[in-house]
């Protein structure tokens, strides 16, 4: 019964039509679907989506070299701090050198400054001492010259001091005495 | 068509003590809805409507998204994106090659997303009919198919003579060569097309009728039933609603497999040797 009405409903036009036989007007459709949508694919969204594309491999590799440069940049910059730093410690090892040197000169120069000076004074002082040596020796000799005239008038009686003067006897005789020809003896107490 | 016609059968004699109603088995000529014209060659059909629908939206979409790009992309953006880049690299830069595969991308998006929101049209509330389950479709999508790969193929390889000539792998011992020959000529020209139009359509087309058994036998169940088949058109209601996600999937594939296909043979076609 109903393999009967199906086969009396088929060959009524489209609705019962073999469903693998294509409509015509849905294949037109489907052309001018198909067309419309090529043309706006082909003319705008592909050809945007590539250029998109290719400025974002552009950024990408931009920010590469850009991070390589900095890189390189940075590279450069220790090198050179390293360079400087390197030269900085030989700079301060020399400085240091220089100073030591620089200090044994200064000490040695204020130790020869010191030993002339220590000499300078002890020869002066010598001198001083000398001069003062020299002047006790002539009033010590005046003096003595003076007490053994005295004495000598006193034992001889007669004021001598003027024929002493006159003839230098004192003088002659600590000449003498000086020169070790009259060796003085020990007097006890 | 049989196999529809005893379910009805079986399905009428389990529900014939209800109020008398007959059971309208879904079947091809549900598929069939013209708008204007009648049942004639030219009449205007409903799954046209939604073709030209699809390609104003999809146009508005990409055109509109792509004139405003950005480097860092907008939700929208993304999407259109995504949807691009899929087919761009998954399909055409992997199966083509880097070499050729640019000039096939317009191809290659166009059928993609025509053929993905077809077949999606199928489960959009409202619109409901998978457009791709018209034949009139997939033939034409498939002849422009079919006509690109050969055409490109005989460019790339230099003339008719030296295609067919490609058509026998070499290295092949002589008895063999005139079978090969035969067999690739068929592969060639009558199996790719007619597997690749009919893969969409099938699936498509039966995918749609399954959900429209479902869908129409558990109302009819529902309503005209007795107590028990109640509850079995309570069920058929629910596995409709499985179906329709399972079809989601099947949609994506089928627009996939296509357009992989289409790449394959444009890969094929471009190749210089076989």
């Amino acid at each position: 019964m109903y393999l009967a009405s199906v086969a009396a409903s088929e060959g009524a036009g489209w609705p019962e039509k073999l469903p693998l036989l294509p409509h015509p007007a849905e294949m037109i459709v489907g052309v001018i679907a198909f067309a419309v949508l090529y043309w706006m694919y082909s003319t705008k969204v592909v050809p945007n989506m590539e250029k998109l594309y290719a400025q974002r491999a552009a950024a990408i590799e931009g920010g590469m070299k850009q991070a390589e440069e900095a890189q390189a940049q940075a590279q450069a910059a220790l090198d050179s701090y390293n360079a400087q730093l390197k030269e900085a410690r030989g700079e301060a090892a020399r400085i240091r050198e220089e100073a030591r040197t620089q200090g044994t000169a200064i000490v040695e120069e204020m130790r020869g400054q010191a030993q002339a000076e220590a000499a300078r004074i002890t020869d002066s002082a010598h001198r001083q001492i000398e001069a003062e040596r020299a002047t006790a020796a002539t009033s010590l000799r005046g003096e003595v010259g003076r007490l053994s005239t005295d004495l000598a008038s006193k034992i001889v009686g007669e004021s001598l001091h003027d024929e002493v003067r006159q003839k230098g006897i004192v003088e002659r005789f600590l000449a003498e005495l000086e020169s070790g020809a009259i060796t003085p003896e020990k007097v006890d107490r | 068509m049989s196999l529809t016609v005893i379910s009805a059968q079986l399905l009428t004699s389990l529900v014939a003590e209800g109020d008398g109603s007959t059971f309208e088995t879904p079947g091809t000529s549900d598929f069939w809805w013209p708008l204007f014209g009648g049942d004639s060659n030219w009449a205007f059909t409903r799954p046209s409507a939604v073709m030209l629908l699809t390609v104003v939206v999809l146009g508005w979409f990409f055109v509109s998204t792509s004139r405003r790009l950005a480097l860092v992309p907008s939700k929208r953006q993304w999407l259109a994106e995504q949807t691009y880049d899929f087919v761009r690299n998954t399909i055409a830069r992997d199966v083509i090659g880097t070499k050729d595969f640019k000039r096939f991308l317009p191809l290659l998006f166009t059928l993609f997303t025509l053929i993905l929101l077809n077949n999606v049209a199928g489960i959009i509330p409202f619109i409901q009919y998978p457009t791709t389950s018209r034949i009139a479709f997939p033939i034409v999508l498939t002849l422009i198919v079919y006509i690109t790969y050969h055409a490109v193929a005989i460019k790339a390889k230099g003339g008719v003579g030296k295609y067919l000539g490609s058509m026998i792998p070499p290295g092949l011992p002589g008895w063999l060569k005139p079978i090969m020959f035969v067999l690739e000529l068929l592969t060639y020209f009558f199996v790719r097309p007619l597997t690749l139009a009919l893969r969409l359509f099938g699936n498509m087309m039966a995918g749609h009728l399954m959900l429209l058994v479902f869908i129409i036998g558990g109302e009819y169940l529902l309503l005209h039933g007795s107590a028990p088949l109640k509850g079995a058109g309570v069920l058929s209601f629910g596995f409709s609603i499985l179906m329709t996600a399972f079809e989601l999937l099947i949609e994506f594939l089928q627009a996939f497999i296509f357009t992989m296909l289409t790449a394959l043979y444009l890969a094929d076609a471009v190749s210089e040797h076989h």
